[in-house]
């Protein structure tokens, strides 16, 4: 097996408020081998796009980070600002979710492809870089007559191909897609999937790609990661995780999909937690169908079952359960939160 | 389109403005005729020169021939010294200039690199102490930051002149070809008198310029605030560009877009500050004479100048949306 791109341990990110720090990743780990494509999936608010920009060290003022992003020996943590800097572009790219703001709407877009080229390759001459800039748009479908068009002249779906093309003229070795089709009508969203589906194939590209679409999960993705309240509950290959879920939170996101085959709505009671004050125990103890009284006493220890990682009591271990933490959990409190 | 239209809606913007300063000016006591010389002259010649002036016709009949006067480029003749009011501003229009152009290069001098400064390091000590900055140079009354900077730098120190556009003998002796001062020193090959001209212009320049730079500084800094929290520079950030040209290619450029639209409004401020640093500096331009008309109560000449500075500051909202479109590819359509 090849050596990973991308080593993630115990990742931390958290913000401070008023009430307290917001701990939006609480202690996060995962691996990406190249060419590889791992789906993280989680309803919104769980960490998924404060995790994506916490990797690329693009965390807004004020948040806090802490543990390891191991990138070629290197932790991106500890690293200086300067350093994330300059592997930001050709190491680390980064596609985002709303393509129509994304781009300076007072450059061209040939301005966006001198200037980032400029700073991670300054040997290059004028010609290489409008070689390059068109080369790589046309890859994408946009027609080199566009080159020095203004971003208000290209429609969304437009504007997503060429920030893809943007964040890859330089070829990085490690992409997130933060919901890069959510914008995105249903064909542009097929076509998009195909372009990131033949960059992992003909560039080795590994993939972080966040998303609330399971679809696109089993269509694209390798392996996934199922994340609630900022930790990842069930990690495994995409086939497996589907055909025979672990955690009782990805069994219920995956009955709550809707498909043509669909008849009934199902959806998870309760909402997502305070991560300012976030419950006890599992994090998913006061939504969980098969709760049981040790849920709520302590926090759960990851679990390998088959190809899957797994953080729930279900699975054990279960030298840690006490004698009767088996029992069906009785809750007086939901009825309480209810009412709140 | 966006220019044609944005030139036709110059026709009822200025016909708003005409319309309120005649008003204004009608809304006063007693026709101006007997407000500037009542007392002085018999009431037969008062009556005389009424009609002479037609402040006897009907109020709409005057607003018409008010209309049509700038149609002409004729806004009357001063009573109080039988002066063309379009002799005010051929004559004393340069000094004026001369003053809000420095003032307005100093006002971007100071503000846009200051305004720059604080947003990029916004909430630290620096920005504080620059919006304590902001706030002190808009509120501190012109004639008392002039007076100061007199006192400093013209009494105390000594370096430079504390009045007037040019020393006496200097000003005697370079003839008036354009009305501006510098400039007629140079036609005039005098490089000693431009020297001189421009020691004059820097307090004056100075202290009308800080009054705007405050407004500069602050107007730029939040916008820069805003871009930097922007999509697109979050996207430059992703690809690895340097922070120092994330700022300025991509948020301080994009602040540049509200900041020329909110140009055309400091026009009147600059305006405005200029009368005042006219007066304290003993400035010969067309503020200083507009506080003298008003000394002497002549209605005609403050109404002709405060007409002329009312379409110079419309006219310059015009020019400022002409650059804004050349700036911001967005706004042509």
């Amino acid at each position: 097996m090849t050596a990973s791109v991308l080593s993630v341990r115990d990742l931390r990110v958290w913000y401070g408020t008023e009430r307290g720090p917001v701990r939006a990743v609480d202690g996060v780990s995962f691996d990406l081998r190249p060419g590889e494509t791992l789906g993280l999936v989680g309803e919104s608010g769980c960490g998924k796009s404060t995790l994506g920009r916490g990797v690329l060290g693009l965390l807004p003022r004020g948040a806090k980070l802490d543990g390891e992003v191991g990138y070629q020996g290197r932790n991106l943590v500890t690293a200086t600002p300067r350093e994330v800097q300059l592997l930001r572009g050709p190491d680390l790219g980064l596609i985002f979710q709303e393509p129509l703001t994304r781009l300076n709407p007072l450059l061209r877009v040939s301005e966006h492809f001198e200037e980032t080229l400029r700073t991670h390759e300054p040997g290059l001459s004028k010609e290489q870089i409008q070689h390059r800039g068109i080369e790589v748009l046309r890859a994408m479908g946009i027609p080199p007559t566009r080159y020095r068009a203004y971003p208000h002249e290209f429609s969304g779906g437009m504007r997503q191909r060429i920030m893809i093309a943007l964040a890859l003229v330089l070829r990085p070795s490690f992409v997130v897609a933060d919901e890069p089709t959510t914008a995105l009508d249903v064909l542009v969203e097929a076509q998009i999937i195909s372009i990131l589906g033949d960059l992992r194939r003909n560039f080795d590209t590994a993939l972080l790609f966040i998303t609330h679409n399971l679809g696109i999960v089993a269509e694209a993705c390798d392996r996934v990661a199922v994340m609630y309240a900022g930790r990842i509950v069930e990690q495994g290959p995409v086939t497996e995780v589907f055909a025979r879920p672990q955690h009782p939170y990805t069994r219920e996101l995956l009955r709550s999909t809707i498909s043509l085959a669909t008849t009934g709505l199902h959806y998870i009671p309760g909402a997502p937690p305070d991560l300012v004050e976030p419950p006890s125990g599992c994090r998913f103890h006061p939504r969980c169908p098969s709760a049981m009284r040790v849920c709520p006493e302590r926090f759960p220890e990851p679990v390998v079952v088959g190809p899957q990682t797994v953080e729930c009591w279900l699975h054990g271990p279960d030298g840690l359960i006490p004698a009767d933490g088996r029992d069906p959990l009785v809750r007086e409190e939901i009825t309480v939160a209810d009412e709140a | 389109m966006y220019l044609v239209t944005r030139v036709l809606l110059f026709v009822p913007q200025v016909l708003v403005i005409l319309t309120i300063v005649f008003v204004l000016m009608r809304v006063a006591p007693g026709d101006p005729v007997t407000v500037a010389l009542g007392g002085q002259r018999s009431p037969e010649q008062l009556a005389e020169l009424r009609a002479a002036a037609g402040y006897d016709r009907p109020v709409i009949v005057q607003y018409g021939e008010y209309l049509s006067g700038i149609l002409r480029f004729d806004l009357g003749t001063t009573i109080v010294d039988s002066r063309p009011v379009t002799q005010i501003f051929a004559v004393n229009g340069g000094a004026t200039l001369t003053l809000t152009l420095a003032a307005f290069l100093v006002a971007l001098l100071i503000g846009l690199p200051l305004g720059l400064l604080a947003g990029r390091y916004r909430d630290t000590g620096l920005d504080a102490s620059l919006r304590v900055f902001g706030i002190l140079t808009y509120a501190a009354p012109v004639f008392f930051l002039g007076l100061l900077l007199q006192l400093a730098f013209a009494r105390g120190l000594g370096w430079l002149p504390s009045s007037s556009q040019a020393s006496p003998i200097v000003l005697a002796r370079v003839p008036s070809e354009t009305n501006i001062f510098l400039l007629d020193a140079l036609l005039a090959g005098d490089t000693e008198a431009f020297w001189n001209g421009l020691e004059h212009l820097i307090l004056p320049a100075v202290t009308l310029g800080l009054l705007l730079s405050g407004v500069f500084l602050r107007i730029v800094r939040i916008n820069l605030i805003q871009t930097l929290r922007s999509d697109y520079v979050e996207a430059a950030r992703a690809r690895g560009i340097r922070e120092r040209r994330v700022v300025v290619q991509h948020a301080f450029r994009n602040a540049m877009v509200p900041f020329v639209t909110i140009l055309g409004l400091q026009v009147a401020l600059l305006l405005g500050g200029a009368i005042l640093t006219e007066q304290t500096f003993n400035w010969n331009g067309i503020g200083s004479q507009l506080v003298r008309y008003l000394d002497s109560r002549d209605y005609v000449a403050v109404q002709g100048i405060i007409t002329l500075i009312a379409l110079v500051v419309v006219t310059a909202s015009l020019l400022i949306d002409i650059i804004n479109a050349i700036i911001d590819p967005r706004v042509r359509y």
